[in-house]
């Protein structure tokens, strides 16, 4: 019992962040540079440990772990940095993964051309499911957003010229960089990738964060109605933080396209989205590390374990359940100081 | 394009209606939730599938009929229907409540965010699909035929065939009887103030969590009759059949403004004629795309639903 409520309350990431605070910048850029030193290096550890039945770490590292990693930071800028519950994440994904599908199968554009067009057309995607839907509130916008994600998975399994049911095979994979080389044999060079373009997402969150859109989302997460009365545009903020979510899904899915080299309709269900605010949710909401935790816990138990890996869904769902129920915060919580609000007594606000 | 409407238009007419009586239970069930507690269940379309497969069992496994070639006796009949429907109500009345009790009653206790119950909700209602599909490994169940589907009688092109016209008079009564309860009796009050001012029903000696445990179950008892009608007509059921019929049924509650019993019987009828039409011109994979542009409409153009005005005192 005793654990339980240490467990509770427990906060490493208070620990952390005043950790950070403390140290110099110079100790602060050499924790940095170490942790990504680490972190790029990791193919090469040699951490058969971490071997799967089906496959090894290596590529284990890239998908799941480091595409859920990615995606999970793109919504959490949406759920747990605006507060808005978005279940239509995975239509961003789709729209990447299409672009990168059609254009890298009929035009001669490489990934790395199709990427910055794929992030713009999925932002686009948001601006427009955006504008009537974000003026809706928390649960409509939820209902909506499911929606909008199965009108993207069913507009293309009934559009025969981007192949329906069947998808579209022979995605090219991208170009070599230099000596580094994209297979599927070796997956280091899109581990790379994966891994620059979660730091990029990093950086962005943690800039904005700090300046005028991140205090307005924070102030919409709070309280919307205040946010607004205190001159807050938040129309302008949350489609912001919508289209910047959606880039990032839009990025994800040009890199997933070009790494499995094959799409379907069926890769794009609402169960993607579900795992994806699993992720979110379960490493703790707005926090940044703990989604980071979340994901790769989340993305990495189901492939290690087999029982799990049928049940998947089933585990995502109940890791839904539990952490709302016990720890709503999630493993990492947000800073003491973002989350006063919300935990104040419901009667002081009314 | 428009041919088929116009020459089948009556007929399409008549199916649209059924449809439309089992989305008006469904969304019965969204509609009460959202009357107390302001929030969308997201488990209702689950109910809804339990129900179904409660239907089956009890037809299939404990009655035995297995054999859907020839026509039950009419006691057998009376019978089977009667179990069904009442097992299947009392089913998903009790996976509603369990519902309550496991996502949403602690959550409400601490007084948290309302997008944490939202979480918690979807969590439960993933948890219970994926139990289902565990279960049934990912394959459709069908229902061995019970009831004939003769045509008993012929106007203007449509067919009225039996489990259409059992469909639509059940569910009106049933409707209709929801309507008087929640108008006159105790708890019916009881609910209706919980909905109207929680902390003034509070005050007044309302029990929240007795009242707000009885709206699950009536609204499970609703989504359990959908299920049965739905499992009569369409003989087969499956682990996700809940989730375009769920989404379908919320976008009736939306159209008829949430929260608002009457509402949703137009709310239903409606969607359920406009879908059908649409199916006709669109053809049917284009089905659940109308839905959703139609849900997104209105919730743009008319958040409270047609009979926004009157939401605040008809409120369920």
């Amino acid at each position: 019992m005793k654990l339980l409520k240490t467990l509770q309350n427990g906060n490493l990431r208070d620990w952390g962040a005043e950790y950070w605070e403390k140290s110099s910048p110079s100790k602060r850029k050499a924790i940095a540079t170490s942790l990504v030193a680490i972190a790029a290096l990791a193919p090469f550890m040699g951490l058969g440990v971490l071997d799967t039945p089906i496959s090894d770490y290596g590529a284990v590292l890239v998908y799941p772990v480091g595409m859920f990693i990615l995606m999970a930071l793109g919504l959490n800028i949406v759920v747990g940095k605006s507060g808005l519950l978005d279940l239509g994440y995975v239509a961003f994904f789709a729209i990447g993964a299409y672009t990168m599908a059609i254009l890298g199968t009929r035009t001669s554009l490489n990934t790395w051309e199709i990427m910055p067009i794929g992030i713009a057309l999925a932002m686009l995607a948001g601006l427009i499911l955006g504008l009537p839907a974000l003026r809706l509130r928390g649960d409509y916008l939820a209902i909506v957003t499911l929606g909008f994600g199965e009108i993207v998975r069913i507009s293309a399994l009934n559009t025969r010229e981007i192949g329906g049911p069947n998808g579209i095979a022979n995605v090219p994979t991208p170009p070599s960089i230099g000596p580094i080389e994209f297979s599927l044999n070796d997956q280091k060079a899109y581990f790379w990738v994966v891994l620059i373009m979660i730091l990029l997402t990093i950086w962005m969150i943690r800039r904005l964060s700090v300046r005028r859109a991140g205090r307005a989302w924070e102030a919409i997460r709070q309280d919307e109605d205040v946010a607004e009365l205190m001159g807050v545009h938040t129309l302008k903020y949350k489609l912001w933080s919508f289209s910047l979510g959606a880039a990032v899904g839009g990025a994800a899915g040009v890199l997933y396209a070009s790494k499995t080299l094959f799409i379907a309709p069926e890769m794009f269900t609402l169960n993607v989205s579900i795992l994806i605010l699993a992720c979110v949710v379960f490493g703790g909401m707005g926090n940044i590390w703990g989604v980071v935790l979340g994901a790769a816990i989340l993305a990495y138990l189901p492939e290690r374990i087999r029982f799990i890996s049928d049940a998947r869904l089933l585990v995502f769902g109940l890791a839904l359940v539990i952490t709302m129920n016990f720890r709503p915060d999630g493993l990492l919580p947000r800073k003491k100081r973002e989350k006063a609000l919300v935990n104040a007594p419901k009667e002081s606000v009314k | 394009m428009f041919s088929t409407l116009i020459d089948q238009f009556w007929s399409l007419t008549l199916s649209g209606i059924a449809l439309g009586f089992i989305y008006v239970l469904i969304s019965l069930g969204y509609t009460m939730v959202y009357g107390v507690l302001r929030m969308i269940n997201f488990a209702n379309s689950e109910i809804f599938m339990f129900g179904t497969f409660a239907t089956i069992i009890i037809s299939r496994d404990f009655l035995g009929n297995v054999d859907g070639s020839k026509s039950l006796p009419l006691p057998k009949l009376i019978l089977t229907i009667t179990l069904c429907l009442v097992g299947s109500m009392i089913v998903s009345g009790l996976v509603s409540v369990f519902v309550e009790f496991v996502a949403y009653r602690r959550l409400r206790a601490r007084g948290t965010n309302k997008l944490a119950t939202l979480i918690s909700a979807i969590g439960i209602s993933i948890v219970l699909s994926e139990f289902m599909r565990i279960i049934t490994n990912s394959r459709p169940t069908l229902n061995p035929r019970v009831l004939e589907k003769k045509s008993l009688f012929e106007i203007a092109g449509a067919s009225f065939r039996i489990d259409t016209v059992m469909t639509i008079i059940f569910a009106a009564v049933l409707f209709l009887v929801l309507d008087r309860f929640v108008k006159y009796s105790r708890l019916g009050r009881a609910i209706r103030a919980v909905s109207m001012n929680e902390d003034a029903a509070k005050l007044m000696g309302v029990d929240l969590n007795k009242v707000i445990s009885a709206t699950f179950l009536i609204g499970g008892l609703m989504s359990g009759a959908a299920a049965f009608f739905y499992t009569l007509t369409y003989e087969n059921t499956k682990f996700n059949v809940g989730f375009t019929l769920g989404l379908a049924a919320f976008t009736a509650a939306v159209i008829g403004g949430i929260g608002n019993i009457r509402g949703a019987f137009f709310g239903g009828l409606s969607l359920g004629l406009v879908e059908v039409y649409a199916s006709s011109i669109l053809g049917t994979e284009w089905k659940s795309v109308t839905v959703f542009i139609i849900l997104v409409l209105v919730l743009v153009l008319k958040p409270n639903g047609v009979f926004g005005e009157a939401v605040q005192q008809t409120r369920a």
